[in-house]
């Protein structure tokens, strides 16, 4: 009731954004889950989180609609036929993203955008200017940095022109990310690249691995989360690694007690949250979506996400010194490494029925991390401040990013001469993904954007918000959070001589 | 088997040639510009012992009437650099082919190619070029950074082996060139046009120091010469900076914003279409 009251008069959240924290309020007020005890313990003790996904899962926390489909039939929920022109092709797009739920309710994935609208584009001229209002209207109205679209693999002229709206416009939504592979043309991946350096997206997103784990129908969603495309994930529960390793106390016990016991815990929460959204919210039979084929239920999954990996290795280890610790010597890399792995095996020894699209098992996310975490990494990534050479630290990145089909990314922050060659850090890139790397993020250091965990927020706007003004975006006041726990102006800047 | 004293292997850069580089170190230069941002690449090693006392992190130590060098102690906090009165570095380490290629090894996927410096590279011309040769096998792009002052024999040598060069061209002025560098700049300007019309100038540098040299008569000049040459040479103009430079060059003035941009307009209406300004 207290949460309430605070909701509706504070001076800070908008309009929208007071009715998101009251309708979460609504949901956690009911208690529907049957969580076994033994997982109500780890959550209380913070070794398992939900997300604040809340009580009652109505709708899977991510669904990455089948755009293609919707252009090609139009919608008769929504009474639109297919699109004949660029214009009718944005505002179907628009219309159709304010009805795909989500579990911050902004769709958290928009499609593979040039592909979607390269058949409309005649005249480029006419074109650019649809799509600059097209995502200007975006921005201002999907207002969540979690919303992520796709480009690429190959080039095309919307995908050009969508770069150059992104340089001109510099938005924080949507969240972008290229489809790269050795094939994608070079020009373009050079034009993704130059804007990066400017507005901090897009990812270049390893396609080949990623076609490898889901085949060509997939796309990047919320973070940068891989997930098939005309499904999504139920849910993602995380785990903290920190905290386990300190109630293990010793290396030997957490491999061989800890580890099975907490994946164990996880899958439980896991499939109580699925059973409730497929079994008795509704949500598979009562969506426009599924009813039109654009969402199939047998298309979704979950995500086991996990994270302070690097807190958990040098815990584990007792590493005090820099070169004993995760992210500068072997030996923690290989512990690190054996951990996942370890979490692999007991994730994928377990089997639930509505995650058919993945062989019914979860998958592994090497989660962000949320803006109150305090003492724990993101994922597997090294801590801020710590991270090495940018060799080094791509190498390290590189042996882990291949566990983690269902996301996981590193940042590299480029002084600004980077800008005078851009071939620079397509070279940095190939190297990378042929090592493993499956998401490359990247910026350059005096870029307003600034990418916090996976999700982008404007310099600009978290001092407006500390100011104490409204702003526009709900996750500014997440990026201010993580900026302030986090120390994230520490990151490590790569110098090129 | 051919050696070179090598002063350091960087194994990532941006700024030596096109995408990114891994760029070889040479130790030694037949030049001494007084604001030389890396003194320490000069002269070599004598065996002093000055630098010896000045690390903090015993990672120098006295073997055999020569100061040897743990590159596993070392925390390259270059005190020594520092202590060291005859623009050296203990650092230094003689290496051959093979150990120049396993660095190269590791570093392969990520680069483009590798860049040769210094110091002053071509003073060990037999190395570059074996290098060259095993770079071209790997699939590599080859590129010299040199400051010309070398006779055109020395890239007839290096034929196809090596791809491109880049040039330092510090002063047109002689008398200034030769206060400078105690050397003519003939030979640099020779080196500069061989190069152009072999199709193999990659881009000329001219460090800006504003208290010292007639920057604009540089500028003015190079830019002319390269625009008749082949416009599409890139010119770079590189900010002096003190850090790293002697004491006698230290109280020396940075070039301003302003100075930078009216040198890069020049550049550019004497025709140069890939003008550079870091
Ligand atoms: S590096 Fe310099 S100070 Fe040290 S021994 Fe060599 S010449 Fe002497
Ligand atoms: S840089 Fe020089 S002084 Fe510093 S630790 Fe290394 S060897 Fe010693």
């Amino acid at each position: 009731m207290n949460n309430t009251i605070n909701t509706i008069k504070n001076q800070t959240l908008t309009y929208q954004q007071k009715v998101m924290q009251l309708a979460r309020e609504a949901e956690n007020s009911v208690q529907v889950l049957d969580i076994p005890q033994d997982v109500k313990e780890y959550m209380d003790k913070g070794i398992i989180c939900d997300m604040f996904e809340g009580n009652a899962p109505y709708r899977p926390r991510y669904i990455l609609p089948d755009y293609h489909r919707f252009m090609k039939q139009g919608s008769e929920f929504l009474e639109l036929q297919p699109p004949k022109d660029i214009w009718e092709a944005v505002n179907y797009l628009l219309i159709l993203y304010k009805h795909v739920p989500s579990i911050t309710s902004f769709p958290v994935f928009l499609g593979e955008l040039d592909q979607l609208l390269e058949p409309f584009i005649d005249n480029e001229e006419e074109a650019y200017k649809a799509i600059k209002l097209f995502l200007t209207h975006i921005d201002r109205t999907l207002t969540d940095s979690f919303v992520h679209a796709n480009i690429g693999p190959k080039a095309t002229k919307a995908g050009r022109l969508i770069l150059k709206a992104e340089r001109e416009l510099k938005n924080a939504v949507p969240n972008l990310t290229l489809k790269y592979s050795k094939d994608s043309e070079k020009e373009f991946a050079l034009e993704a690249i130059t804007t990066g350096l400017e507005v901090s997206k897009p990812y270049f997103a390893n396609h080949q691995m990623y076609v490898k784990d889901f085949g060509e129908g997939y796309g990047t969603a919320s973070c940068y989360n891989g997930l098939p495309i005309g499904g999504g994930s139920y849910t993602l529960v995380r785990l903290n690694l920190k905290k386990l390793a300190e109630e293990a106390g010793n290396l030997e016990d957490f491999i061989k007690i800890y580890i099975p016991r907490a994946v164990q815990r996880m899958n439980a929460l896991i499939d109580v949250r699925i059973r409730f959204q497929v079994e008795e919210s509704g949500f598979f039979e009562s969506s426009f979506l599924v009813e039109e084929g654009l969402i199939q239920q047998d298309r979704f999954t979950a995500m086991f996400g996990m994270f302070g990996l690097a807190q958990c290795v040098n815990l584990l280890l007792n590493a005090k010194v820099q070169e004993e610790r995760y992210g500068h010597s072997e030996k923690a890399m290989t512990l690190g490494y054996d951990i996942v792995k370890t979490i692999e095996r007991e994730v994928n020894a377990h089997q639930n029925p509505y995650c058919n699209v993945t062989g019914n098992r979860f998958l592994l996310h090497a989660q962000s991390g949320i803006s109150a975490d305090v003492e724990e990494t993101a994922g597997c990534r090294i801590p801020i401040g710590e991270e090495p050479e940018l060799l080094d630290h791509i190498l390290h990145a590189a042996k882990f990013h291949p566990l983690f089909p269902s996301g996981v990314s590193d940042i590299f922050t480029f002084e600004t001469t980077a800008r005078n060659n851009p071939e620079f850090i397509l070279d940095i890139i190939q190297g990378a993904m042929e090592k493993g790397l499956r998401m490359f993020a990247f910026s350059c250091s005096d870029n307003d954007l600034m990418r916090i965990t996976g999700y982008l927020v404007k310099k600009s706007e978290m001092k407006k918000l500390k100011d104490g003004n409204q702003t526009l975006h709900d996750t500014v006041a997440l990026g201010l959070e993580a900026v302030e726990k986090q120390n994230l102006f520490a990151r490590r800047v790569t110098q090129h001589d | 088997m051919t050696k070179a004293n090598v002063h350091k292997i960087i194994p990532f850069s941006a700024v030596d040639g096109p995408g990114n580089r891994m760029v070889i170190f040479l130790q030694g230069c037949n030049f001494d510009c007084a604001y030389c941002h890396n003194p320490e690449t000069i002269a070599l090693c004598n065996h002093c012992a000055i630098c010896l006392k000045a690390c903090p992190y015993d990672a120098l130590a006295w073997e055999n009437g020569k100061v040897c060098w743990n590159e596993k102690l070392c925390h390259h906090c270059d005190h020594c650099i520092k202590a060291c009165p005859h623009t050296s570095s203990p650092k230094v380490r003689e290496m051959n082919i093979e150990d120049v290629i396993s660095h190269m090894e590791k570093v392969k996927p990520f680069i483009s190619g590798i860049t040769v410096s210094g110091g002053e590279c071509t003073l060990q011309i037999d190395f570059v070029k074996a290098l060259f040769q095993r770079a071209k096998e790997m699939g590599l792009t080859t590129f010299l950074d040199t400051n010309g002052f070398v006779s055109q024999d020395a890239f007839i040598f290096l034929g196809d082996d090596m791809d491109m060069a880049m040039v330092d061209l510090k002063t047109w002025n002689e008398e200034a060139h030769r206060e400078l560098t105690g050397k003519d700049n003939t030979l640099v300007l020779q080196s500069i046009r061989y190069l152009a019309e072999q199709h193999k100038l990659y881009e000329v540098r001219t460090v800006i120091v504003p208290g010292l040299l007639d920057n604009h008569q540089t500028v003015k000049m190079v830019s002319q010469l390269l625009s008749a040459l082949d416009q599409n040479i890139r010119y770079k103009l590189i900010r002096f900076r003190p850090m790293g430079v002697r004491k006698k060059a230290a109280s020396l003035e940075e070039p301003s914003d302003i100075l930078m941009e009216e040198l890069s307009d020049i550049a550019r209406n004497e025709g140069c279409k890939h003008v550079i300004v870091v």
